[in-house]
């Protein structure tokens, strides 16, 4: 750690993963409800477990943005974080509204908590995704600002390296376009039409510009690669980022009212958003075949080759096959989706942040080359074991959502009625349950290696002297 | 990357290329936003469908149902139940739902429950003509058949 302040990133880091535990929980619980429908009824409906799992996902992942420029912008910009208190105190109120908030939706009827938090002064309750209530969404804008503000003032304060500029861009980014969520008119489709202004300009938008700067700081990390070079790719990537994916919006637009233009536009340069996703494959392999130096931490390295193959996976390859009107016409809002969703989030989101965990969290435990090797065997394991489970998740409810069409959408007629096909989908459902509880099993294993034996005194002389020798054909690092 | 293509020209497409298709997509906005009243006939946005909507918010139905195709895909889809269940008529299909909503949660074994809302007769009729109202958005034939 060169800088003293990068370790607030640390309870940043801590309590995403125990978000992310209780999200894969909810996950395998609802995963039971779409088998046995009645499975904990009347005591957690559906509904609720779906908020939970959905609202700990998009927590965690902010959790693991907001550790992660903790982390990198100081060292990027050479100087010490603005203020690491600021930093502390809102990690605090962030975790307590969270916290407040899941517990909300568990404890009382969701009726109840409007009623409660007022919803009825500025209705924002109720939409998917968006479902805190008001005073939790002014909340997270006001903890957004807060960070927003201490990682600028050390943007300004030091070096402006572009990985610095693209990531709090992006930031900047996700804040205006939340404030989208306080907009609720009574018209249901403008109502629709602006929800998409928050969830796809956020992950077809400026998360991706938050994607390319994490993964860019740690390959630059990991490799020794040139930093101009690093830089070159980066623009490029976040360019076709949003050249296809701010008109690419309208692959959302197609059956909520809009005019029929937007069949075309929504197919045309969503189309060609896998394109900056294919990008990041070449990029990082390409930039690991050319390092300068064999970092001590190799796990790290996977991660940031396995983010972005599964990024490309699940947005590129898995957004492509339902994105074209004609084909979205009959996949629309089916387990497709669903599937779609699962590889896409985990492979861009919940991987580019166990990357710079894997890469920074040793290192704020003063493991400057990376954890002990049987810790990285572990973590490895469960790298595998999350990828290829999420994988078979994902298969899973494709064949669910491409027998859902066959049986519900296609036929003109005699097509089957919802519940009736999802009876005949259950033993699929058995499938993805059972990937899931491997998912789970590999996040326990990445959890315990955390906690897998230190750095052993001969291990570290060793890492001393690889250091060095390291450092005379120069790691990089330093620039 | 080629040596001839610099990071200089990279960066000129980043900003070049993100604050044009941005303006692209605020223009485009606004003349959807311009068409749009001749496609969701929001002169029928009654007070009724208004608190229709505000009830279907405040109960979260969008945790386990998609409406026009968005949401959740644990239950059926509502934006077209009015032409699923109404049969053309709007008082059979307020029958309807007074009868469906007083019924939950259905007794059957393992089978997926709708919770009971204790929704008043007023706010069933809210929500009754929120979905209608719904259902006669210009939404391009939105879904292929009636099962949703
Ligand atoms: C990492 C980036 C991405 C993430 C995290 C993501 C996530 C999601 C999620 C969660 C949904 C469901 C939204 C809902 O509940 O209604 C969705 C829908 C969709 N996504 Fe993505 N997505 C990503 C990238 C892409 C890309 C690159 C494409 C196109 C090539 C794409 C195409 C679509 C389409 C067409 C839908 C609508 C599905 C439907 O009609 O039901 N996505 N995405
Ligand atoms: C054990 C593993 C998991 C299981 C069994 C599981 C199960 C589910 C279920 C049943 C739903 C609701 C689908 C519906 O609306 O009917 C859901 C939604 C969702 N889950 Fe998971 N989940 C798991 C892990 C994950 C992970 C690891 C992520 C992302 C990192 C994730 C992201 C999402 C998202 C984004 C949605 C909303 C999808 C949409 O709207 O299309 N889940 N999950
Ligand atoms: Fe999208």
């Amino acid at each position: 750690m060169k800088f003293e302040s990068q370790s607030v990133a640390k309870p940043y880091f801590i309590f995403a993963l125990a978000l992310f535990t209780g999200q894969i929980l909810f996950g395998l619980i609802m995963g039971l409800q779409y088998i046995i429908g009645d499975f904990l009824f009347p005591y957690l409906p559906f509904n609720v477990a779906r908020m939970v799992h959905t609202n700990l996902l998009i927590v965690w992942l902010l959790f693991g943005f907001m550790g992660a420029s903790y982390y990198l912008v100081p060292e990027e910009a050479g100087v010490e974080l603005h203020s690491p208190r600021l930093a502390r105190i809102m990690f605090w109120v962030f975790a307590a509204a969270g916290v407040a908030t899941i517990l909300g939706y568990l404890l009382v009827p969701y009726a109840e908590l409007a009623r409660l938090t007022h919803n009825e002064l500025l209705p924002t309750m109720g939409r998917e995704f968006l479902e805190q209530p008001t005073i939790t969404k002014i909340g997270i804008v006001v903890v957004a600002l807060a960070f927003i503000y201490n990682i600028g003032m050390t943007v300004l304060k030091g070096r402006k390296t572009v990985i610095n500029m693209v990531l709090i861009t992006g930031l900047i980014g996700l804040a205006v376009f939340f404030l989208f969520s306080f907009y609720n008119p009574e018209n249901l489709v403008l109502d629709k039409f602006f929800w998409w202004w928050v969830v796809h300009l956020w992950v077809e938008g400026v998360w991706e510009l938050i994607l390319g700067a994490i993964l860019a700081f740690v390959l630059i990390k990991v490799t020794g690669v040139d930093r101009e070079v690093i830089e070159k790719w980066l623009y490029v990537i976040i360019a076709m980022a949003l050249i296809s994916g701010l008109i690419g919006m309208g692959h959302h637009y197609y059956w909520i009212g809009p005019g029929e233009y937007w069949l075309w536009l929504g197919s045309i340069f969503s189309a060609i958003e896998p394109i900056p996703f294919f990008m990041m494959v070449m990029f990082a392999f390409r930039m690991v075949r050319q390092r300068r130096h064999q970092h001590g931490n190799q796990i790290a390295t996977l991660w940031a080759l396995g983010t972005a193959v599964m990024a490309f996976l699940g947005a590129g390859v898995w957004g492509f096959i339902h994105t074209l009107a004609p084909v979205n016409y009959y996949t629309h809002g089916s387990q497709i989706t669903a599937a779609h969703g699962h590889l896409a989030f985990f492979g861009a989101y919940a991987m580019v942040v166990m990357c710079i965990i894997s890469y920074a969290m040793p290192i704020m435990r003063g493991r400057l080359q990376g954890n002990s090797p049987q810790a990285q065997k572990l973590e490895t394991f469960a790298f595998w074991a999350m990828c290829i489970s999420m994988l078979g998740i994902t298969l899973a409810l494709t064949v669910a959502g491409a027998w859902q069409v066959a049986l519900q959408r296609l036929p003109e007629v005699g097509a089957l009625s919802f519940m009736n096909t999802q009876d005949k989908l259950i033993p699929i459902f058995w499938v993805r349950e059972l990937f899931g509880v491997v998912f789970f099993l590999g996040l326990v294993a990445y959890l315990a290696s955390f906690f897998v034996g230190g750095v052993k005194v001969a291990d570290r002389q060793q890492q001393e002297s690889t250091e060095k020798a390291a450092e005379a054909v120069c790691c990089g690092s330093c620039n | 990357m080629a040596e001839m293509f610099t990071k200089g020209m990279a960066r000129n497409i980043y900003y070049g290329g993100g604050v044009f298709f941005f303006l692209l997509l605020v223009g485009l906005t606004f003349d959807t936003l311009r068409e749009l009243p001749q496609r969701d006939h929001r002169e029928n946005i009654t007070e009724s469908v208004a608190r229709g909507k505000a009830l279907w918010e405040e109960n979260n139905c969008i945790g386990c149902h998609s409406l026009m195709g968005e949401g959740a895909y644990f239950a059926p889809e509502l934006a077209n139940v009015f032409d699923r269940y109404g049969q053309g008529s709007e008082e059979n299909f307020h029958q309807f739902m007074q009868a469906w909503m007083a019924m939950q949660p259905m007794p059957t074994e393992g089978r997926r429950k709708m919770p009971q809302f204790h929704l008043s007769q007023q706010q069933v009729a809210d929500l009754t003509d929120f979905l209608i109202w719904t259902s006669r958005v210009n939404d391009n034939d939105w879904p292929p058949n009636r099962e949703g």
